[in-house]
């Protein structure tokens, strides 16, 4: 076994360790923070795989991570206060189960990928990341337009949503449904990486003329990782907004796509776990750092410019080095 | 200029029919016309500067002409871009290199054949463990000479490993003719004489629409010549034909004697 | 809906074009000439506005704050090119998005750090406050009249230096062939500083200009940031008239909209909803102006050449 793989495993049963721990030492915070750092690494596993595969910088992934939060918003306002949703052309009720509210969603995030996408991968370079830029930017002014859902001062849910056959009020039982979903994305990504699919995807990043050249059309593979890449973070968006029975129009903005990146890349762009390192990473500072100064996103700044500069390839490339090519 | 030893168009593979393209106020391509047929290598040489390059881009589809057309195996290609004249069957080799410099050698030539064999949105299943297309690419690679070197980075390649790689990736496309863009460019003399003789067996599967500097692999290995000087094509014929015009040596090989 | 206040809007949405146009000539031209897409330069439209915020508070001479702000911004500039954006000339976009991001943070938290969260005054100076009667019965503010002025006046000074001087001369070489420049003889370095130091210094002096209308706080530069992305990715990146063309269009779209659209929806609508749905779709109108712009031309209205 590879340094990174056991860097790998080591991350992925520490996560797993440390809310179990909390749960009997009865550290519901702990427990919070690391149910954080599921949710923001799933939202990392996501632009990964457009990022870190395809090479793609959408500097705003937010919009997915928006849209699933302000799905889960407006199902559950809705279940919440008995309202249906819209009576015409049929009954649209809320709801406040998770797997419906998933559903909706990953289905709503993946369409706007679709649409974004579909406009924005027709530039490159430059053009591409500002476009996704201002895509997000719009929803931004949008969802703070939108005083129906709260407006610039977001939206509360009362009650965590439901689950069938856990109790999601139980810290434990909510970080252990994220963990779970984690790991299936995580699987999800790592076949993905290594089917025909990833393979043309990262050529393209490569060298798109190799691509064309062997009768792959490179805008085709990467709005489909574009689309796949929306609705994982869309998913993210959703249970971030049950953690935090709150969501605003801050879930859509160019800071929280900034953020989304910067785990990704302070853990290793394009390794699988580069993510999950990277929102750990994150936390920690905030919450140590945090504690120290009200500024610590100066520190955050310095580590990402050092990272940049000097360390490219992550916490995870700085550990074990070059990353080994498929088998 | 007609050419009288083919003039019905049969066994054209590729045709190039009266191609122009302007830059601004430099005229690229000037009613260039030619044709490739099965079985043999064309040439097509010229000072640096005459235009190779572009004609090459409008015949694969990187670039559109102002005027003329491009057939492909008797279809006319003018609508179809990159990618679709790949699929149609046409193999290019690049002047610097094009490939996946992160990837092993097997990958980029799994890459072809998965170009060859589709299933591109296939979101499980191991590519690399694909039976068929690693047989495909392993049987190109072995072609080439490059088997041994299947695990190595393409990026750890020597410059002349990589024109092999270039070679062998287009060949699991098992195209119906090749376009290649200086292959011997870089090359020691072994590397040169080494792939003068693939290239020399590869005529047969596909023809070559050579551009080459090299004059000894184009005298070589050429079948038909064609000289490209700003432009224009100035003479096509064989290597005797052209060693001899008067034209062509004056334009290119400069006043000379004749070789 | 009088034809004065359309002429009103008409002004106010040039005033924005033309602050939106110093910002995006800095981001076109360091984009154009370095090939380096800079985040951090809403930040120094921060920094010319707080440093003119200070000198006002300190000497009481606007005209001062302005050549401070453009000062401060320079030297803020000059230093991170310096420091920090050197490094990034030779990496590719995603590592400098990045950094620039970085930038961004260091800046905000530090500026929060020195001066805390609570915004700082300028004023508009007493000699250009008050309206100004305009022909055709207009009162227009005097200081919004001379931003658009100053804004302009600047405009045809960039012009003229990339037009007539040797720097504008290297300056279009430079967007072109970079390699080429170099094997001139020109100072590379030198000419990038410059360059960077000249946008940071056109941003900060927009900062300035508005300050003294909003307020002059952390974080201010970002919507005009993203909003001057936007104007590039309209004008074409790398140019200067698509700047001024993208500026134009983005400052009346914005402007124009969000008036005038509430009321075109209060036509059909009851008041209430006309003015939520219009002021929502406002607000995405500059985004929906873009893409329809990209989706005939990707490169922008005069970009094509990166």
């Amino acid at each position: 076994m590879n340094r990174e793989k056991l860097l790998n495993a080591a991350v992925i049963l520490l996560l797993l360790a440390i809310p179990l721990w909390a749960h009997m030492a009865e550290e519901p915070f702990l427990i919070t923070l690391a149910t954080k750092v599921a949710i923001l690494a799933l939202a990392g596993v996501g632009l990964n795989i457009a990022l870190g595969i395809g090479g793609l910088v959408s500097l705003g992934h937010a919009a997915f991570f928006g849209i699933g939060g302000y799905a889960m918003g407006i199902l559950a306002a809705h279940a919440q206060n008995y309202e249906p949703l819209a009576e015409w052309p049929m009954l649209i009720e809320g709801t406040n189960q998770m797997p419906v509210i998933w559903l909706v969603a990953v289905v709503a995030s993946a369409l706007a990928a679709l649409v974004i996408g579909a406009l924005s991968l027709r530039t490159s370079g430059v053009y591409f990341i500002m476009i996704t830029l201002a895509f997000g930017q719009m929803l931004y002014y949008f969802a703070i337009s939108w005083t129906a859902y709260g407006g610039e001062d977001g939206l509360s849910i009362w009650v965590r949503n439901e689950f069938p056959g856990l109790n999601t009020l139980v810290p434990l039982e909510f970080f252990l449904i994220c963990y779970v979903i984690l790991c299936a994305a995580l699987w999800f990504a790592a076949r993905l990486a290594r089917a025909p699919f990833g393979l043309a995807l990262s050529a393209a990043r490569q060298c798109e003329a190799r691509v064309e050249t062997v009768g792959i059309t490179p805008y085709q593979l990467r709005l489909t990782a574009f689309v796949i890449s929306g609705a994982i973070t869309g998913l993210a968006g959703a249970l971030f907004a049950d953690l935090n029975r709150f969501v605003s129009p801050t879930m859509l903005s160019w800071h929280t796509s900034g953020e989304i990146m910067i785990f990704v890349i302070i853990g290793g762009v394009g390794r699988l776990f580069g993510p999950v390192i990277g929102a750990a990473l994150f936390i920690l500072l905030e919450h140590l750092l945090g504690g120290i100064s009200d500024y610590w996103q100066i520190y955050l700044g310095g580590l990402l410019l050092i990272i940049v500069l000097y360390a490219r390839g992550g916490v995870i490339g700085a550990i074990s080095g070059r990353e080994v090519a498929h088998d | 200029m007609t050419d009288m030893t083919d003039p019905s168009g049969a066994g054209q593979v590729l045709k190039v029919s009266d191609l122009s393209k302007s830059f601004g106020a430099l005229q690229a391509s000037k009613n260039i016309s030619l044709d490739l047929r099965a079985g043999e290598i064309h040439a097509l040489i010229g000072p640096n500067g005459a235009g190779k390059s572009t004609l090459i881009k409008q015949i694969s589809g990187e670039l559109r002409p102002d005027s003329g057309s491009v057939s492909l195996l008797g279809r006319p290609v003018d609508d179809l871009d990159r990618v679709a004249r790949a699929r149609m069957g046409l193999g290019r080799t690049f002047q610097i290199s094009a490939l996946a410099m992160e990837f092993t050698v097997l990958q980029n030539a799994v890459l072809g054949a998965l170009g060859a064999r589709g299933g591109v949105f296939r979101f499980l299943g191991n590519v690399m463990r694909n039976k068929a297309l690693v047989a495909q690419a392993e049987h190109a690679l072995e072609r080439v000479g490059l088997l041994s070197d299947a695990k190595r980075r393409t990026a750890d390649l020597s410059h002349g490993q990589r024109r092999q790689l270039e070679v062998a990736v287009a060949l699991t496309l098992q195209p119906k003719l090749f376009l290649m863009d200086e292959p011997m460019a870089g090359l020691g003399a072994g590397g040169s004489q080494a792939l003068t003789g693939f290239l020399d067996t590869l005529r047969h599967e596909a023809p070559i629409l050579l551009v080459e500097h090299d004059m000894d692999a184009v005298f070589a290995l050429a079948d038909r010549i064609s000289v490209l000087v700003y432009g224009e094509v100035i003479a096509t014929g064989t290597t005797e034909e052209i060693r001899n015009n008067a034209e062509v040596q004056r334009a290119y090989l400069g006043e000379e004697e004749p070789v | 809906m009088s034809l004065i206040l359309i002429l009103e809007q008409i002004l106010n949405g040039l005033q924005f074009g033309v602050m939106l146009f110093l910002m995006a000539a800095g981001l076109t031209l360091v984009f154009g000439v370095m090939g380096l897409i800079n985040l951090a330069h809403g930040a120094l439209y921060m920094v010319g506005a707080f440093a003119a915020a200070i000198v006002a508070a300190w000497t009481g001479s606007f005209v001062l704050a302005l050549v401070a702000s453009l000062a401060a911004a320079a030297a803020a500039g000059a230093l991170v090119e310096l420091l920090v954006i050197r490094k990034l000339y030779d990496r590719d976009h995603l590592d400098q998005v990045l950094a620039t991001f970085a930038l961004i943070l260091i800046f905000s938290e530090g500026t929060r750090w020195v001066f805390g969260s609570f915004p700082l005054f300028l004023d508009v100076p007493s000699y250009l406050s008050g309206p100004i009667s305009l022909p055709g019965g207009i009162e227009y503010p005097l200081y919004r009249l001379t931003i658009i002025a100053i804004g302009l006046v600047v405009a045809a000074g960039l012009f003229w230096l990339i037009a007539r001087t040797r720097i504008g001369i290297q300056i279009r070489a430079g967007e072109s062939d970079r390699e080429m420049i170099a094997a001139l003889g020109v100072d590379i370095s030198k000419l990038y500083t410059l360059v960077f130091a000249l946008g940071a210094a056109l941003a900060g002096l927009a900062g300035a200009l508005v300050g003294a209308i909003q307020s002059v706080q952390v974080g201010m530069g970002e919507p005009v940031l993203i909003l001057a992305f936007v104007v590039i990715v309209i004008g074409g990146i790398g140019s200067i008239k698509g700047a001024m063309v993208g500026a134009l269009l983005v400052g009346l779209t914005d402007t124009l909209g969000g008036v005038f659209l509430p009321q075109l929806f209060g036509l059909f609508m009851e008041p209430a909803s006309a003015t939520s749905v219009g002021a929502s779709l406002a607000s995405m109108l500059i985004y929906i102006l873009m893409a329809a712009i990209l989706l005939v031309r990707p490169s922008g209205l005069y970009g094509g050449q990166h």
